[in-house]
């Protein structure tokens, strides 16, 4: 089925090459040592790869399988003999012969400095995975001091890069009021992480439309549109693929954020149903996620064969009449 | 591309200045953003809507990125501002000669940082310019038609106003950076101030052009075999063998790039700059051998946006070589085909390392690639690129004519041929200094006549900000790579910053970390936080207002020195606590704790 003839011209589909399916695995083998033992992993594969091929449990952040790989949060760090710094698993390539540690002092020393940095800068409310993370590597946050006062509404959107205003007290943060400026999902950057992955699945990963990327340098970089112009003025089509990839909530459908507001939203009490979308040919996977009898979000999971996980602002969105029907 | 705009629409000076920039006909059309986004900075002053929607268009590039490359680049404003601002330096060698001073008087006649009372002119900080020799610095941009920009240097608050105001002033000679000009046994610096750097002529009267007529006689392989030979290591910072570099190109496959790293943002560090506004062509001329020996036709020169009179000399040179079939498609006759595309950095100290710099003549923001893949393999616009620094190439000239051994005999046996170094801050004759490679610190110190100042000597800065400082009683150490290295420190791109004793050094360590703060690209965390949780704790430190105790804050300090030495993706991160940790290692710096070395 070709994605370029699904036959509803009004559906936003993805305007770019049709998604990459996994590549056929070479049948050359490569040997390497992790942690002491020898591993042997197909040519390509990555350090992560080879790690979760013998159970070794490698923390990731901005890695997702679906998008290319841009290594920058540096949780996944190993230590590899030779070289002089620690590398990215998620994306280093497996080479004849490495010898790889992944639990030596310097790789939990980092792991441990990388939580403490983001979770003394990012508010993780709503991004679960960091407290597992923090309790396995003994990370202590607070040890940088109170949190400085959050930035005015726009504050971080002006900035200029290149000199900053010397901190008064507290450590810096990236606190910052919601943005809501339209129906279908807000945009809370005070819970961004800078993990590139809502840029790349609006772009040539995912969606080919390009309404957001980083902007600003250093500590003031940051997801925005052109001048921070309201997405309802972007080029943003609301397919919320970006809000499918965010591991921290800061991208959030609108419903969630305001039941989250009113103290309504509860997991424990929602059920979660995979379905094929009705809209067109194309057959997304979708995961309805059904609170009191209400869709209250739609998700689609990343190992689905045919748009791995990302979805059209219809199959995203696209339910307020199932809920009106009751 | 299928783009949505918003509806601002650009002034109608606005796509003149874009209009006005002359394009080639082939290549990667992106290459033009930073051209044109510059074209526009020119002309009004900052980048409007309007203006950054007319060149996304042009190039077909998405609005958001555009809007993320201009956003990134200090040179550019996306508010708007007045069209005349004055850059005024505070980084560490001005610091050391007075900028403060400077800063306070501009406070008072023109206002605070960023004010404007006309709404014609206002000012800002900016880190080094690069004539720390000259200190302290500034550069005054007035945007317009005829737009113009100069370095003040040194400056003081009434030449900073009249130039606000549209005065230009003659830039002084190079005598004031070079020290030794005229002096016999000088290589690098021989023809600096002694023959016109705007004619080819007289270059080529000069000497110039033997070299290339030499290697052309030699052929590519033979001018590669007597690089390995003279076992020349980059002066960019990073000291890798050249000639194991041009050997990894002669496999790689075509079309390969040269690039010529002129981006020379390292606080304390402007010998490249005195290279090009002294002898342009030479690098020229370099740059073609090194294209011709590796198998390259296209060379780009990147060159840091603060350097106007370096520009102005290299693009005349390239419109002049280019004329006289020194560049081009038939190179004084032999066939040769190799050309040279200017690019100018616009603010950012990043874009001085090697993969940074490509994404930046790409037309993207300066940030770093992960590596592997080397640029060997896959370097600008995704093809196999060498890229040296200004100084590196220079030496290709002598390696050539004089051969690989007899280059090879000079120095020490490791650190082979001259090397220029950049003295400034407390020195009695700052500026650039070439000697062969074996000097000590003391030696050097000499040179430049000595510890101004008080005259004291407390500490000296080695290798800029990415460096280490050293002591009193380090000053026999050789300026060498493997003296400095045993010494604990790098030779980096040879800055040598003594401060008195009058200095106060928490002051100099928190504007080294304030450096990387604004510095850092951003991409990865342990660089991005790192390097504000490092100034935080010196803020603390420096104020006697440690959280818990002096002594956790130094353990926080040194272990987020480790997670960005270990965990960062590039040199920025990975040396931002270098010079910090080497003086506290070294001196008293705050109040109330003995340092490691008195206990
Ligand atoms: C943050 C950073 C900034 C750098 N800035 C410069 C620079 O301004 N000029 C330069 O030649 N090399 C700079 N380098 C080193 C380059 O990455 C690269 O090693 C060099 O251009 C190679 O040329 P060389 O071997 O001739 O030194 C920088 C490196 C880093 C990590
Ligand atoms: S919803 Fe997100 S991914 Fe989709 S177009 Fe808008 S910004 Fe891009
Ligand atoms: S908004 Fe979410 S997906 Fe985008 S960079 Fe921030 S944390 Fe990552
Ligand atoms: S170390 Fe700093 S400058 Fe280098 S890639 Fe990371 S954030 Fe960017
Ligand atoms: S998961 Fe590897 S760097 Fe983020
Ligand atoms: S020009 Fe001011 S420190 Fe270099």
């Amino acid at each position: 089925m070709n994605v370029q003839n699904a036959p509803d011209p009004k559906i936003p589909v993805p305007r770019g090459p049709l998604p990459i399916l996994p590549a056929q695995r070479p049948a050359s083998m490569v040997e390497i040592t992790m942690d002491g033992k020898s591993v042997s992993v197909p040519q390509g594969s990555t350090l992560l790869e080879a790690a979760r091929s013998i159970g070794i449990d490698t923390p990731t952040l901005c890695f997702l399988q679906n998008l290319t790989p841009v290594n920058v949060c540096r949780l996944c760090v190993v230590e590899v003999e030779g070289s002089r710094a620690l590398v990215p698993a998620c994306s280093r390539q497996a080479e004849p012969g490495m010898v790889v540690q992944t639990h030596s002092e310097r790789v939990r020393l980092s792991r441990r400095l990388v939580l403490e940095m983001l979770v003394s800068s990012v508010d993780i409310s709503t991004a679960p995975q960091f407290q597992k993370y923090m309790r396995r590597f003994g990370a202590r946050p607070e040890r940088f001091g109170e949190a400085a006062p959050p930035a005015a509404t726009d504050e971080r959107d002006t900035a200029e890069p290149g000199h900053h205003h010397p901190p008064e007290a507290g450590a810096a943060t990236v606190a910052q009021p919601v943005k809501i400026d339209n129906e279908l999902y807000v945009r809370d950057y005070g819970k961004c992480i800078l993990c590139y992955k809502c840029v790349e699945a609006c772009g040539v990963d995912a969606q080919n439309t390009f309404a957001i990327a980083v902007a600003g340098r250093g500590f003031g970089a940051r997801i925005s549109t052109e001048y921070n112009t309201p997405l309802t003025d972007s080029a943003c089509v609301y397919c919320g693929n970006c809000i499918g990839v965010c591991p921290t909530g800061a991208l959030m459908f609108r419903r969630e954020y305001e039941m989250r507001q009113a103290g309504t939203w509860d997991e424990s009490r929602q059920t979660r149903t995979d379905t094929i979308c009705p809209y067109c040919g194309v057959g997304c996977t979708l995961t309805v996620h059904v609170q009191e009898e209400r869709i209250v979000k739609v998700t689609s999971p990343l190992d689905q064969e045919i748009t791995q996980g990302h979805l059209c602002i219809k199959g995203r969105f696209g339910w307020e009449w199932v809920n009106q029907k009751k | 591309m299928d783009l949505h705009f918003t509806g601002a629409t650009p002034a109608a000076e606005e796509k003149a200045a874009v209009d006005g920039v002359p394009l080639a006909a082939i290549g990667v059309r992106r290459r033009y953003l930073l051209p044109f986004l510059h074209a526009i900075q020119d002309r009004v002053g900052w980048i409007s809507p309007g203006a950054l929607n007319y060149v996304s268009r042009v190039l077909d590039v998405p609005p958001a990125e555009a809007f993320g490359v201009a956003d990134f680049y200090g040179l550019f404003s996306t508010q708007q501002q007045p069209p005349a601002v004055a850059h005024v330096c505070d980084d560490i060698a001005c610091k050391a000669k007075g900028a403060d001073r400077l800063r306070a008087e501009l406070q008072k006649a023109q206002g605070p940082e960023g004010s404007s009372k006309d709404g014609k002119s206002t000012w800002r900080r900016t880190p080094c310019l690069g004539l720390c020799e000259r200190a302290p610095a500034a550069l005054v941009r007035v945007a317009g038609e005829r737009h113009s920009e100069q370095a003040l240097a040194p400056a003081s608050a009434s030449d900073i106003r009249a130039a606000l105001q549209g005065t230009q002033f003659t830039p002084p000679t190079l005598r004031a950076s070079v020290p030794q000009m005229g002096q016999a046994g000088l290589t690098l610096l021989r023809r600096v101030g002694q023959v016109n750097p705007e004619s080819l002529a007289e270059y080529r009267a000069s000497g110039g052009s033997l070299a290339l007529r030499r290697a052309f006689e030699m052929g590519p392989a033979a001018v590669v075999r007597e690089m390995i030979e003279s076992k020349l290591a980059g002066r960019g910072g990073a000291a890798f063998p050249c000639g194991q570099k041009w050997n990894s190109m002669l496999s790689a496959a075509l079309p390969r790039y040269l690039i010529c790293n002129a981006d020379e943002s390292e606080p304390g560090t402007f010998k490249d700059r005195v290279l090009m506004e002294g002898d342009p062509y030479a690098l020229i001329e370099s740059m073609i051998i090194a294209g011709f020996a590796t198998g390259c036709e296209q060379g780009y020169l990147y060159i840091r946006g603060e350097y106007p009179l370096a520009r102005r000399r290299l693009e005349h040179a390239i419109r002049e070589c280019r004329t006289q079939f020194f560049l081009g498609n038939n190179i004084l006759g032999s066939g040769t085909r190799f050309d040279i595309e200017l690019h100018v950095g616009a603010g950012a100290y990043i874009c001085g390392e090697e993969t940074a710099l490509m994404n930046s003549i790409e037309g993207k923001r300066g940030e770093p690639r992960n590596k592997p893949p080397l640029p060997t393999q896959v370097g600008l616009f995704g093809k196999p690129t060498i890229i040296q620094n200004v100084e590196t190439l220079l030496n290709v000239l002598p390696i050539v004519t004089e051969g690989g051994k007899a280059f090879a005999a000079i120095g020490t046996e490791p650190s082979t041929g001259t090397k220029l170094f950049c003295l400034s801050g407390h020195v009695e004759k700052p500026g650039v200094y070439e000697v062969p490679f074996g000097a000590t610190l003391r030696q050097l110190l000499d040179l430049a006549g000595g510890i101004a100042g008080s005259g004291k000597l407390q500490a000296v800065l080695i290798g800029g900000a990415a460096g280490a400082f050293l002591g009193p009683q380090d000053l026999d150490t050789p300026m060498t790579f493997e003296g400095t290295r045993a010494a604990g420190a790098a030779l980096g791109s040879a800055v040598i910053m003594p401060f008195d004793d009058t200095v106060a050094l928490r002051e100099i360590l928190i504007r080294i970390a304030s450096f990387f703060r604004d510095e850092s690209c951003g991409q990865c965390v342990p660089c991005r936080i790192g390097t504000v949780r490092q100034e935080e704790i010196l803020q603390r430190l420096a104020a006697g207002k440690p959280l818990l105790s002096h002594a956790t804050e130094l353990v926080m300090l040194n272990e987020v020195g480790q997670a960005m030495r270990d965990a960062s993706i590039c040199g920025l991160g990975q040396t931002a606590s270098s010079a910090i940790e080497s003086a506290l290692a070294r001196f008293p710096v705050f109040p109330g704790e003995p340092s490691e070395a008195n206990r």
